[in-house]
């Protein structure tokens, strides 16, 4: 289980992040959704030690995330797909999936069959330079990047930017799919309505604080959510 | 005896070339994973020198052979280099490439006065390292030693070629630098990758004072300055941050100062070397073999 409590960050003078606490239970899709610049991407990154935090606690199986150095965070079961790919463009993209499992001393042949099979566009492509792909594929890459740590968490932030429509259907149901297999899910949305729709339980992120929380389904109903998030 | 003199300097030209290039890789390792010039690694091959000074007689006394004293030399550089990235480096890391600049200058003046504070100003002629017989090749007078040193420097750089393509702690070194919030999520250890660079760079630079030493038996406190400025030259001329530009750069330039140095004017070397550099610099800026990659957004 995830869990952060009354969490902290700022950049400089600016406090980003205002007492936020969350949860995210083992097998659950948790989605974090809110506008532009709500400090989304900032709660990703200090769960994963690319931020530091100021106050607070973040802990993940009973690990001190906030104590773990940044590199050994994936070590204790999380992946995190970052906010616009961040995938290696200047290697191949069977050397990027090599980097995913870095971690890793075991075999990693049936790992990058299984991405394959899952990504087979990866597959026609693997001598290539990841660089060279397109926004669709890249964002395939760095979700199979990400399994090939075989994680028990994913934490996945904005999966669907720029990407089009068709694509954004693909890769959520590969969320779902990734999810079916066991790994919990924390997703970070802009698109709340797609977010909310595959997901358990989600948080309304309003400049820093947590404004809402509940079951996605409610959520999804609800007349404010609706209003601010939804375009209804 | 034309044809003799020709592949004489080819001969000489490549063994300069093959110590230029092991001395560019240093440069051009550590540029390509933090884009920084580490000035101060010209003097980690000083460094290696004096080490291979004080060990050959020791060596030879053993009734070991001489060159087993780079192993001593590798090790002395690797704690030099070592030290420097985490002492003087690291602390200025991300405070802008002019700290860092700064930062590398001073270093080199400081092991250069440290070097003399303890060797003396006074040049030491090192032991032969090498004795091996010369041939007759077509009229040409060879140096086998030459030849040696040069196929050591062509090993190394292969072995340094696969490395870096095929095992992982390579793969890492070329994943930091193109993402290094990417690499950290991978479960790499950025600053360990980036030490292990300064590591093998100045591994290098111990077995490059090795082939100078076997070549030019004498070494001064300054000689890294100098020896890494040409370095510096053949790396940028190549192509900074690529492994085989390095190496193509470090032979470009040690063929044209033998050539230049035979069939031109000994004083000539370095206007063309430069000369040859600037021009490069104005057709393609990212060098012979360098990639232009643009900066992300």
């Amino acid at each position: 289980m995830l869990s952060v409590k009354d969490l902290n960050v700022s950049y400089g003078a600016i406090h980003a992040i205002h007492d936020v606490s969350l949860d995210v239970n083992d097998g659950e899709i948790v989605s974090l959704i809110g506008a532009n610049g709500a400090g989304k991407t900032t709660i990703l990154h200090t769960i994963t030690g690319l931020k530091k935090a100021q106050s607070g606690s973040v802990t993940y199986n009973d690990n001190d995330l906030l104590k773990t150095e940044p590199s050994k965070i994936i070590t204790l079961g999380m992946a995190h797909v970052p906010e616009g790919r961040h995938i290696f463009p200047g290697m191949t993209v069977e050397e990027n999936l090599e980097m995913g499992a870095y971690i890793r001393k075991d075999d990693l042949s049936s790992s990058m069959k299984e991405v394959y099979e899952r990504f087979p566009r990866l597959k026609e492509r693997r001598r290539q330079l990841a660089g060279t792909l397109s926004g669709g594929e890249q964002q395939m890459l760095a979700v199979g990047r990400a399994l090939m740590s075989k994680p028990s968490i994913l934490l996945m932030d904005e999966p669907s930017m720029g990407l089009s429509p068709l694509l954004v259907k693909e890769i959520f149901s590969i969320i779902k799919e990734v999810h079916k297999q066991g790994i919990t899910v924390l997703l970070v949305e802009q698109n709340a309505k797609m977010a909310l729709s595959i997901s358990d339980r989600a948080y309304v992120l309003e400049t820093g604080h947590i404004s809402m929380s509940g079951a996605a389904d409610e959520l999804l109903n609800d007349e404010q959510v609706k209003k601010a998030y939804l375009g209804l | 005896m034309q044809l003799a003199l020709f592949i004489q300097s080819v001969i000489n030209g490549l063994n300069q070339g093959a110590i230029y290039a092991l001395i560019a890789l240093g440069y051009t390792m550590v540029y390509g994973i933090i884009r920084m010039i580490n000035f101060a690694h010209g003097d980690f091959i000083m460094v290696g020198a004096y080490t291979l000074f004080y060990t050959i007689p020791l060596m030879i006394s053993a009734g070991m052979p001489a060159w087993l004293a780079v192993i001593v030399a590798i090790a002395v550089c690797v704690i030099v280099g070592v030290t420097v990235e985490v002492v003087a480096y690291r602390p200025v890391r991300g405070q802008g490439s002019m700290t860092a600049l700064i930062t590398a200058l001073a270093m080199s003046l400081f092991l250069e006065n440290l070097a003399m504070v303890l060797f003396g100003a006074n040049p030491k002629s090192v032991p032969a390292i090498f004795t091996l017989p010369t041939v007759n090749f077509l009229g040409a007078t060879l140096q086998t030693k030459y030849l040696l040193t040069f196929g050591i420097g062509a090993v190394i750089m292969i072995l340094l070629q696969l490395f870096v393509k095929k095992t992982k702690l390579g793969k890492a070194m070329r994943a930091v630098p193109q993402d290094k919030e990417a690499s950290t999520l991978m479960g790499i250890h950025v600053n360990k990758i980036i030490t292990t660079t300064f590591a093998i760079g100045s591994g290098l630079a111990a077995v490059a004072a090795l082939m100078y030493c076997s070549t030019y038996p004498r070494c001064t406190t300054d000689m890294g300055s100098m020896m890494g400025l040409k370095a510096f030259i053949a790396a940028v001329l190549g192509g900074i941050g690529s492994i085989p530009g390095a190496m193509l750069g470090g032979l470009v330039v040690g063929l044209i100062e033998i050539f230049v140095k035979v069939y031109i004017a000994p004083g000539w070397y370095e206007a063309i070397t430069y000369g040859l550099l600037i021009i490069v610099l104005l057709v393609k800026p990212s060098g012979i073999l360098g990639k232009n990659v643009g900066e992300k957004v």
